[in-house]
């Protein structure tokens, strides 16, 4: 038939293509033996270079056979003149070129070019800067290659202007890239360096403000896009308080001297970690965390030798120094007195607030109303609440806490995958707030009932708390951080639906406990009780374990020194 | 010659418009024999680009249109038999009118050019009868060596070869090789500032000139080849019909495409760059915050508007534009939806708009950040594009080959044969025909819309930006209601349609009266005519026009068959071009057509694998593919360096 055209039918071509494939896997897999023999014989030589190439070429994710490339290479470094090597480094770069291309995703390619380029006397940066630019072009999310492209601008010093002009051009050309958005945040400090911020550092006002006007403009554009919200809590953002001991705790009747720090640490037995100086001469104790368990912690604590204390003399000084830390704090104990302590002011705005700040309140409050315009626009944006809600929490915590709360409430009907994330973060809030309201007040009585709470933070802070009040919450256990609370006398627990009271332990000061209308199932849930010397009164009404047979019976038995256990 | 043409064929296609040649490849890639003519010199009918000559010589064409009659044709009555009956075709193209030419360059008579004589020597004494012809005679003698330039100067001298293939279509590489070729061959007795400018490589550019360049009349003659101006201003939407049919049959490895870099609006006398794609809107220097989530949430909600009956559902009786303003949309938002992105007129129903702009957001991303597409060397590259993979699979082709009647069979009603203007008959079995082919009795009944067009070359973009070559696509809405918006396209110099320092401005709307009064208001709007006292006023901002052209073309869109008069079953009927931006009529009229012909065959599928195809062991010659011998004579000697590698031999390899 004129101009039809004869063509193979898809059977004849599944058959050859099957052919091809067996032929291709059968090249493969002899190659593949061949290589390993070389290696085990110790061959290494440019054969086996040959053979990798072909296997790499086809799947250059053969991490062995990088690794056989390297020991050639290696090898053939000792045995070639300069100029052969020159031709071999070549080809290798345009290998590792060619493979790149069949994945550009590659790890094992990747980080050959990063060993090769590393070992190269001049290697030519200018044209590995080029390729990086090559390839962000085809993808510009490719993580590998920009963790490659940041090997290069390290070993090439790049100025860190060209590079921040380089991820100018990527976002610009689409913003929904966290690598670039990344890369700024390392380069920016870079540019602009400030005296006094550590290597996390904050940016000079000027940079900070055009930063956000670009990251406004992305999630203005498009508020569903992480990148630009992650890059905006990093503008905002600080860096780590600086270390500190908070709070000196030193009771004469316990003979027990507790220390709380700004953030937890392990002090192991016989280091030089904390140092205890006793009227201004070192003393050696046993550190242990109040629980009991050797693991970092916020509280330490150590026991004090009878002469320590003694009455004798008008007063007592205990100084404890952190050398890590490069912190101390010291505290007096005065004559009759039962107890003393120091602790940092709870003005110190230090406190809670290391989320989100930077030192001109006048930014947050602006990025705070322009992002409550985005959110009329967009009522439904989780990035944005939680944003306005982080902000709030930077400017003022309790003047923000009732809208703070109405937040959380429409953050939790528009986002219910993260209901319990979100309920943590509430209950860290309204413990934060709590805190600093009962020592603004300077009580050592602490109310949190009724808030909804479903978690206990920041108990840590709590050391010289007496009283507590956690009825009508959402808690389902008193963690083990409570054993933190040295002081404590009262613990009022109800109407939680609390199953276990692995904190309730080694309270020195316990007196009085109320557990009413909990989840305890069981007597021996109540089994850390029994390490509380001073508990004399024990609430529990309302809770399964009083319903079975004998249960007060099996109660005094396990708790024989407490005098009163109501069920 | 003409005992060489076959006289059997399954399909005879008059006309090489866009649908025409969609079918060409159609029917010759599912095995039809196929003879595609053309009475013009050049591909494409209507939907041609021209060279700035060559346009000249289009020009000159029309306007003589009423001397001449016809050169003598080959009687035919004689070859129509007793059962058979003549439906004869048109003699003279009809379809392009109120043709009127204004220069505004200098016309610098240093350069010598004496056929400068003839051209208007002002443009207010423009009217459509003189006609420029610089390309005439030994002054520029390098320009008639080239192809085009040969077959516009001497068609009668040419029309004995007409009768083999001459397939014109190049690869890049050619073409920029025949432009290399022709610009060295151009001699020209004074050489001023700027010719010297014009030689060097295209992207050599200063980008900041204190002035503007000053563009002679003369300089655009010489460079005419540099121009391939279309006749309609159409691009591609990059999730179109017509793009979809490109990649599917593979016709698009026959061209190179450009996208269109910026959507420009026209507001309060100003134009600016209106921000569509999302990357567009987040680097945009003139929304607000507000502006950039109320354009980015409204344009996502077009995206997929089915999915929220309840945001429109209330609006469905109003206009588009009165649906927009309930949107929140800040009246800048407003215009930029309406006329930039949706591209449709106020009174447009909130559906269509929300559909239009449905469509230009889909488009958006798939080949750059704005949803259009432009084929390098011009919209008329196209439907050359399509005959060359109907030649490619054995369609036969000639051009300035005229048809003089349809011999119909009494009998059965249907057509039998053509009879061309050298009296052959040639049988076939069906017949596509353009409608500019069909004669005045046939159409007598069928009423045209016009479509009015102007081209023009500026020396400055509308609206100048970091880089100069822009390619922008802006509508001008109409003043006063009844009157249509006018679209605008300005092409740069790299989409190789215009000389380097030019602009090529093309100007599209549906015609109310002639095409100069319909555009005329726009053009005002946007460029100032050149001259040359105001060269050194800087104030001047407006780019300057150094020509234009106005002509109204036929519309034979939307035409229903049942309109024309006497045609026989089997004789089908193409459309020219329509004033819509994209293609898609002409695909689908195409599609169509092959599907009222060819029931069981597929459209246009993807031609096999070259490894996939079989040869017949004892033929040296395989039957497939252009191993027609007519395919590869080359006749005409300028055409016997071209394609060493056409895909005819690399087929045969």
């Amino acid at each position: 038939m004129h101009g039809r055209l004869k063509v193979k039918t898809s059977e004849e071509q599944a058959e050859a293509k099957r052919l091809e494939r067996e032929q291709k896997l059968k090249l493969y897999q002899s190659a593949t033996q061949t290589v390993f023999q070389k290696r085990q014989a110790g061959e290494l030589d440019e054969s086996v270079l040959e053979l990798t190439s072909q296997i790499l070429g086809a799947n250059p994710d053969f991490a062995t056979l990088w690794n056989c490339r390297r020991e050639v290479l290696q090898q053939l470094e000792a045995q070639k003149s300069p100029e052969e090597l020159a031709a071999l480094v070549k080809t290798e770069l345009g290998f590792l070129e060619s493979c790149l291309r069949v994945n550009p995703k590659s790890y094992g390619t990747w980080h050959h070019r990063c060993w090769l380029l590393s070992r190269l006397p001049e290697p030519n940066w200018a044209r590995e800067l080029e390729l990086c630019a090559r390839f962000l072009e085809v993808d510009e999310r490719n993580f590998h290659c920009w963790d490659y492209r940041r090997f290069v601008a390290t070993q090439a010093a790049v100025p860190p202007a060209e590079e921040l002009a380089f991820t100018d051009s990527l976002i610009t050309r689409n913003f929904s890239n966290y690598s670039s958005w990344h890369y700024r945040s390392c380069l920016l400090p870079q540019l602009h360096p400030q005296p006094d911020s550590g290597s996390q550092g904050r940016l000079p006002e000027d940079v900070l403000l055009k930063e956000l006007e670009l990251v406004q403009n992305a999630f203005f554009t498009d508020p569903n896009d992480q990148s630009a919200w992650f890059y905006h809590r990093w503008l905002l953002g600080r860096a780590d308080p600086q270390d500190a001991l908070r709070c000196l705790h030193v009771s004469r009747d316990e003979a027990c001297l507790t220390v709380s720090f700004s953030r937890p640490i392990l002090v192991g037995s016989g280091t030089e970690t904390l140092l205890l100086m006793v009227d201004e001469s070192p003393l050696a104790v046993e550190w242990r965390t109040p629980d009991a368990r050797t693991r970092p912690s916020h509280v330490w604590l150590c026991d004090l030798p009878a002469a320590s204390l003694n009455d004798q003399l008008p007063q007592h000084t205990f100084r404890v120094i952190w050398t890590a830390g490069d912190a101390q704090k010291e505290c007096v104990l005065l004559k009759g007195r039962q107890e003393g302590w120091c602790r940092d002011s709870a003005t110190d705005e230090q406190l809670f607030r290391c989320e989100l700040s930077v030192e001109k309140s006048t930014v947050l409050q602006s990025e705070l109303e322009s992002c409550k315009e985005l959110q009329e626009l967009e009522p439904e944006n989780k990035w944005c609440l939680l944003t306005i809600i982080l902000l709030m929490r930077a400017l003022d915590p309790l003047l923000y806490e009732k809208e703070t709360l109405q937040y959380f409430q429409t953050l939790k009907a528009v986002d219910p995958m993260r209901a319990a994330y979100l309920d943590d973060l509430r209950s860290k809030f309204l413990v934060e707030n709590s805190v600093l309201k009962m020592e603004y007040a300077e009580v050592r009585v602490l109310h949190l009932g009724h808030k909804d709470l479903t978690v206990l933070c920041h108990l840590e802070q709590l050391l010289l708390v007496t009283h507590l009040d956690l009825s009508h919450n959402r808690l389902r256990a008193l963690p083990p951080a409570l054993a933190a609370l040295r002081c404590l006398e009262v613990l009022q627990a109800n109407d939680n639906t609390i199953e276990s009271l692995d904190g309730v332990t080694n309270l020195p000061r316990l007196r009085e406990l109320s557990l009413c209308n909990n989840r305890l199932q069981q007597p021996t849930v109540l089994q850390p009780l029994v390490s509380c010397p001073k508990l004399v009164l024990l609430h529990l009404q309302g809770n399964p374990l009083c319903q079975a047979v004998g249960a007060s019976e099996h109660l005094a038995e396990l708790l024989p020194s407490v005098n009163s256990i109501l069920t | 010659m003409a005992d060489q043409l076959p006289t059997e064929f399954d399909v005879v296609i008059i006309g090489t418009g866009l649908p025409e040649s969609i079918l060409a490849a159609a029917c010759s890639r599912s095995g039809q024999r196929v003879l595609h003519l053309d009475s013009r010199s050049y591909y494409g009918g209507n939907w041609a680009s021209f060279s700035f000559s060559g346009l000249l010589s289009w020009l000159k064409e029309y306007q003589q249109n009423s001397a001449i009659a016809e050169e003598s044709t080959a009687s035919w009555q004689g070859l129509i038999h007793e059962t058979e009956e003549a439906v004869t075709l048109r003699k003279k193209d009809e379809t392009i009118q109120h043709t009127e030419v204004f220069c505004y360059a200098s016309q610098d008579v240093d350069d010598g050019v004496e056929e400068m004589e003839a051209l208007q020597k002002s443009p207010s004494s423009a009217t459509s009868s003189a006609t420029p012809d610089p390309l005439h005679s030994a002054c520029l003698p390098g320009e008639t060596h080239s192809l085009h330039a040969a077959s516009y100067e001497t068609p009668a001298k040419d029309t004995p070869k007409s009768g083999e293939v001459s397939l014109e279509v190049t690869d890049v590489e050619d073409t920029l090789a025949k432009e290399e070729y022709c610009g060295d061959e151009t001699r020209t007795p004074a050489v001023s500032d700027g010719d010297e400018d014009g030689k060097k490589p295209v992207e050599k550019d200063s980008t900041d000139r204190p002035k503007r360049k000053k563009i002679t009349y003369s300089q655009i003659v010489k460079e005419s080849r540099r121009f391939n101006i279309d006749l309609v201003s159409k691009l591609l939407y990059s999730q179109g019909l017509l793009i979809d049919l490109l990649i599917k049959s593979n016709v698009s490895r026959y061209a190179e495409f450009k996208n269109v870099t910026r959507i420009l609006a026209f507001r309060e006398g100003k134009v600016e760059q209106v921000p569509c794609s999302r990357a567009d809107v987040f680097n945009s220097k003139e929304l607000t915050m507000v502006e950039k989530r109320i354009l980015m949430k409204f344009l996502t909600f077009c995206l997929d508007y089915e999915q929220h009956p309840d945001q429109y559902q209330a609006f469905v009786q109003c206009s588009f534009s009165e649906y927009l303003q309930t949107k929140k949309l800040t009246p800048n938002l407003q215009h930029f939806v309406l006329h930039s992105i949706a591209m449709t007129e106020s009174s447009c129903s909130t559906i269509d708009g929300l559909k239009a702009t449905k469509n230009f957001l889909r488009c958006l991303g798939r080949f750059g950040n704005t949803p259009f597409l432009f084929p390098l060397y011009g919209q008329g590259e196209i439907p050359q594009c399509f005959c060359r993979m109907c030649a490619v699979f054995g369609g036969i082709y000639c051009l300035r080959h005229k048809v003089q009647c349809l011999v119909v069979d009494k009998d059965s009603g249907k057509c039998k044969a053509i009879i061309d203007h050298l009296g052959q008959r040639i049988n076939a079995k069906y017949f596509i025909v353009e409608d500019s082919y069909l004669s005045e009795e046939t159409c007598s009944n069928v009423q045209y819309k016009q479509i009015s067009r102007a081209v023009l070359i500026t020396d400055q973009s509308i609206l100048k930006a970091d880089s100069d070559q822009q390619i922008s696509i802006l509508v001008v809405p109409p003043v006063e209601s009844g009157t249509c918006a006018v679209r605008v396209t300005e092409l740069c110099s790299s989409t190789m349609t215009c000389m380097k320092d030019t602009y090529l401005v093309h100007l599209t709307c549906s015609s109310s009266k002639t095409a100069r009064e319909d555009l005329e208001s726009v053009v005002k709007k946007l460029f100032t005519p050149y001259s040359e006292t105001e060269v050194d006023q800087e104030e001047c901002t407006k780019p300057r026009l150094l020509w234009a052209l106005y002509f109204n073309m036929r519309d034979s869109s939307g035409i229903s068959r049942s309109s024309y008069e006497g045609l026989p079953s089997n004789v089908y009927v193409c459309s020219g071009p329509d004033c819509a931006l994209g293609s898609e009529h002409a695909v689908k009229q195409a599609e169509t057509l092959f599907q009222e012909m060819f029931p069981n065959e597929e459209f246009c599928p993807p031609p096999p694998n070259p490894e996939d195809i079989i040869f017949d062991g004892d033929d040296k010659q395989p039957e497939a593919p252009g191993a027609n011998n007519i395919i590869m004579a080359k006749v005409d000697s300028s055409e016997g360096s071209k394609n060493p590698e056409s895909p005819e031999k690399q087929l045969q390899n």
